[in-house]
C-alpha cells in the first residue's frame, strides 16, 4: 500500500515537473509559459516530500515560486511589449532541440540500469546505487540538524557566510542596474 | 519505493527542456526560465543521490540549498538587465542584444 | 482518533490502511469545512462592529441581530450571473479565485488547535504556512492579468510591490518565536510557551508581526491594492457573482488565519489553566482558549481597520523598508543574543524562565526607546522642514488681505 501510493505520487509530480517544464519551453503566451513554471516548480516540491526533504519543498514554495517566480512575472509584465514576438523561437531552434534531445539521450545512458548493460557504470555512477531502491529510513526531523550543520565551524559557516555575501552583492547590483538615472 | 534513476531520469529531462528553452528562445525572460528549469533539474539530483546513496549526512540537502541561492541571485541580476535593457533599447529579443557583436 | 480508528476497524471491519485513508480524508473535510464557514461568523461580526465604530446599527434584518445576513449575501451572489470580460484570458481569469481561495485553506493543515486536535504537526509547519500563504499572491496576480483591465493590472502591480515587501519583516519576526522554542513545529512553538507567553519575551516581534501579516493580507490601512477612490477595485473590478465571494472569502480567511498564527506564535495558542492531553475537557478548553484569544486579536484588527486611514503608496513602502525591516532585523540580532547569555534553565517552569524572560524583555525595552528617540529626531526635522515651506500668511485668517485688484 505504502508503495503503490509513493508511486501514485512520483507519477503526479513527475507528471507536473515534465509537463510544466514542456509547456514552459513551448508555449508562445510568455504569461502562460511563467504560471506553468510555477506548476513544475510546485511538482520539484513535491519531489523534495518524497525524497524526505520537507524543508527544502517549503523553502521551494516560498522562495522559488513565492519570489522568484513572482518577478519572472514581474519582468514578463514591465516588458509586456515584447510578449507576443511574431516568432518565440529563434533560427536555431531545431538544432537546439536536436542538442537537448542528444543531452538527454547521453544521460539516460548514463544514469540508468542501461549504463551498466553498455559498460558505461564501471566508469561512471556504480549499477547498484542506479538500482537502489530501498534506501535506509531517514527521519523527517532534519531541519535542526541542517541548522546545526551550517552552523558548524567544520562544516558550512564559509559557504553560508559567502552566499550572504552573493546575496547582498546580487541585491545592490539589482539595483543598482535597474534604477533609472536621476536626470 | 522507486528506485534511484527514475528520479535521475526526471532530472535528466528536466535539464534538457532547460536546455531547449535557452537555446530556442528569444525573449531574454524566456531564457532565463529555461535556467531555473536546469537548476531546478540539478537541486532534483543531488537531493535524490543525498536520500539514497548518503542519507547519513544532511550535505545534499546543503548543497541544494545553497542552489537557492544562487537561483535567487542569478533570477534578481538577470531580471534587473533585461529590465535596464528594455528601457534603453525597447526590446527583450536576444537576437536584437548585439551592440558587442561584429 | 484512536477511537475512530477502533470503530472502523471492529465495527465495520475495514482495513488498517483503508481506515487510516478515511480518517485522513475525514480530518481533512472537518478541518476545510470548518475553516471555509468561519467566515459566515466573521463577517457579521465584523459588519456589527463596523456599524459601532461608525455610530450604526448594522445588520438586523436576517435571523436574530441579523446573524443569518452573510447566508443570504452567499445565495445572492450565488445566484448571480458570472461574467467574463470578452477578452480576457480565460483560464487564468477562472482558475484566480480557486487558488486564492486554496492557498489560505491548506494553511489550517498546521493550526493546532488544542493539544489533540492538529491536522498535521509538521516539523517546518510555520514556514509550510507562510509558504501557502505566499500563493494568494500569484492569484491575485492571476486575476489582475487575466482579466485585461488596467485597473486591475495596476492592482496586480500594486500588490506585488507591498506583498513582497512586507513579507520580509514578517519572516524575520516570526523567526523570534522559533528562535525562542527551539523548533518550526507549531505544537512544539505552543507547549514552548508552557509558563510564559512569548508575547510577554518579545513584544515588539509580536507587534511588527501583527503590522506587516496586516499587510500581507491587504487590509486598511495597507488595502492600496483595491483603493476604491484611486483604481477603483483593483485587481478584482472584473470579477462578479460567486467568482467575486470567493477572492472576498479568501481575504476575510487570511485576516482569521493571521490572527490564529499570532495567537499561536505569542499569545501561548491553546495554553492556559487547567489546558492538557489527559482529560476529556482539556482539549476541548484548549480549542476554547484558542478562539477567544483569536477573537480577541481579530478585535484589534478591526479597531485598527476602522480608525487608521489607508496609507499612500509611496509611504507604505517608506514604512515598511525604513522602520520595519531594520527594527525587526535588530529585534531578531538583540533576542538572539540576550538569549544566548542566560544559561537554559534545567527544568522548565515559571521561576525557571524568568531571568531569560525578563533578560530578554529589557532588550526589548531598550529596542522600543531608541526607536521612539530616533522616529522623534525624525518628526522634529520633518516638522522643520515643512514649516518653513509654509507661508503663515496664507492661512492666517487676521492676516491683512491683499487687496483686490483695481481693475475691478
Amino acid at each position: 500500500m505504502g508503495d503503490v501510493v509513493f508511486a501514485i505520487a512520483f507519477w503526479v509530480f513527475t507528471l507536473l515537473t515534465l509537463g510544466g517544464g514542456l509547456a514552459v519551453v513551448t508555449v508562445r503566451n510568455l504569461f502562460h509559459a511563467a504560471l506553468f513554471l510555477l506548476v513544475s516548480l510546485f511538482g520539484v516540491a513535491g519531489l523534495f516530500v518524497l525524497l524526505v526533504a520537507p524543508f527544502l519543498a517549503a523553502i521551494q514554495v516560498l522562495v522559488y515560486m513565492g519570489a522568484i517566480g513572482i518577478l519572472i512575472i514581474f519582468a514578463i509584465m514591465l516588458t509586456r511589449g515584447m510578449m507576443r514576438l511574431e516568432h518565440p523561437f529563434n533560427s536555431q531552434a531545431v538544432a537546439g532541440g536536436a542538442v537537448a534531445l542528444l543531452v538527454f539521450v547521453g544521460l539516460v545512458l548514463v544514469v540508468t540500469p542501461l549504463a551498466d548493460e553498455i559498460g558505461l557504470a564501471e566508469v561512471n555512477i556504480p549499477a547498484e546505487i542506479i538500482e537502489e531502491d530501498d534506501p535506509a529510513d531517514v527521519d523527517y526531523e532534519t531541519v535542526s540538524e541542517m541548522g546545526r550543520v551550517i552552523a558548524d565551524r567544520n562544516g558550512f559557516v564559509l559557504p553560508f557566510e559567502l552566499a550572504s555575501i552573493l546575496l547582498t552583492a546580487a541585491m545592490i547590483g539589482a539595483i543598482v542596474v535597474a534604477r533609472e538615472d536621476e536626470a | 519505493m522507486v528506485p534511484l534513476w527514475s528520479f535521475l531520469i526526471v532530472a535528466a529531462a528536466l535539464f534538457c527542456l532547460g536546455v531547449y528553452g535557452v537555446m530556442a528562445r528569444r525573449n531574454a525572460v524566456a531564457i532565463l526560465m529555461g535556467v531555473e528549469l536546469m537548476l531546478n533539474a540539478s537541486m532534483i539530483n543531488l537531493v535524490a543521490f543525498w536520500r539514497y546513496v548518503n542519507p547519513g549526512e544532511i550535505n545534499g540537502q546543503v548543497f541544494a540549498a545553497f542552489i537557492f541561492v544562487v537561483a535567487a541571485a542569478e533570477a534578481a541580476v538577470g531580471l534587473a538587465l533585461v529590465i535596464a535593457i528594455y528601457r534603453n533599447r525597447r526590446t527583450v529579443d536576444a537576437e536584437d542584444i548585439n551592440l558587442l557583436k561584429w | 482518533m484512536t477511537f475512530i480508528e477502533e470503530i472502523l476497524r471492529e465495527q465495520l471491519g475495514l482495513s488498517a490502511d483503508l481506515a487510516a485513508l478515511l480518517i485522513v480524508f475525514g480530518g481533512v473535510l472537518v478541518v476545510a469545512t470548518g475553516g471555509l464557514l468561519t467566515p459566515i461568523i466573521t463577517i457579521w461580526l465584523e459588519r456589527k462592529v463596523a456599524a459601532r465604530f461608525q455610530d450604526r446599527i448594522g445588520p438586523n434584518r436576517v435571523g436574530p441581530l441579523g446573524l443569518l445576513q452573510t447566508i443570504a449575501d452567499v445565495l445572492k451572489l450565488l445566484s448571480k450571473e458570472q461574467i467574463t470580460p470578452r477578452d480576457a484570458d480565460k483560464v487564468v481569469f477562472f482558475l484566480a479565485p480557486i487558488l486564492m481561495v486554496v492557498s489560505v485553506v491548506t494553511m489550517f493543515a498546521v493550526i493546532p488547535f488544542s493539544p489533540l486536535a492538529i491536522g498535521a504537526d509538521l516539523s517546518i509547519g510555520i514556514l509550510y504556512a507562510i509558504a501557502v500563504s505566499s500563493l494568494g499572491t500569484i492569484a491575485i496576480l492571476m486575476g489582475g492579468w487575466g482579466s485585461n483591465n488596467k485597473y486591475a493590472l495596476l492592482g496586480a502591480f500594486r500588490v506585488i510591490a507591498q506583498l513582497l515587501s512586507y513579507e520580509v519583516p514578517m519572516i524575520l519576526a516570526l523567526l523570534v518565536p522559533v528562535l525562542l522554542a527551539g523548533t518550526m513545529s507549531m505544537q512544539g512553538i505552543t507547549e514552548a510557551q508552557a509558563n510564559i507567553w512569548f508575547v510577554f519575551f518579545v513584544p515588539v516581534a509580536a507587534v511588527v508581526f501583527f503590522i506587516s501579516s496586516t499587510a500581507e493580507v491587504g487590509r486598511q490601512p495597507f488595502d492600496l491594492l483595491e483603493a476604491e477612490s484611486e483604481i477603483v477595485a483593483g485587481y478584482n473590478i472584473e470579477y462578479s457573482g460567486m467568482q467575486f465571494a470567493m477572492f472576498y472569502l479568501g481575504e476575510w480567511l487570511h485576516a482569521v488565519v493571521i490572527c490564529l498564527l499570532t495567537a499561536i506564535l505569542f499569545l501561548g495558542g491553546w495554553q492556559g489553566p487547567l489546558v492538557n492531553a489527559d482529560n476529556v475537557i482539556g482539549p476541548i478548553l484548549g480549542m476554547v482558549y484558542l478562539i477567544a484569544k483569536t477573537t480577541l486579536l481579530y478585535f484589534v484588527h478591526m479597531w485598527i481597520r476602522f480608525t487608521v486611514p489607508r496609507l499612500r503608496i509611496d509611504h507604505l513602502m517608506a514604512f515598511n523598508w525604513k522602520f520595519l525591516v531594520p527594527l525587526s532585523v535588530f529585534n531578531m540580532l538583540i533576542v538572539a543574543f540576550i538569549w544566548k547569555l542566560f544559561p537554559a534553565p534545567e527544568e522548565p517552569g515559571f521561576v525557571a524562565e524568568l531571568p531569560r524572560a525578563l533578560g530578554v524583555l529589557v532588550g526589548n525595552i531598550a529596542l522600543v526607546a531608541v526607536t521612539l528617540s530616533l522616529l522623534q529626531g525624525y518628526a522634529t526635522r520633518e516638522r522643520q522642514k515643512v514649516e518653513g515651506l509654509v507661508d503663515e500668511t496664507l492661512y492666517d485668517p487676521r492676516a491683512p488681505r491683499v487687496a483686490a485688484s483695481a481693475t475691478d
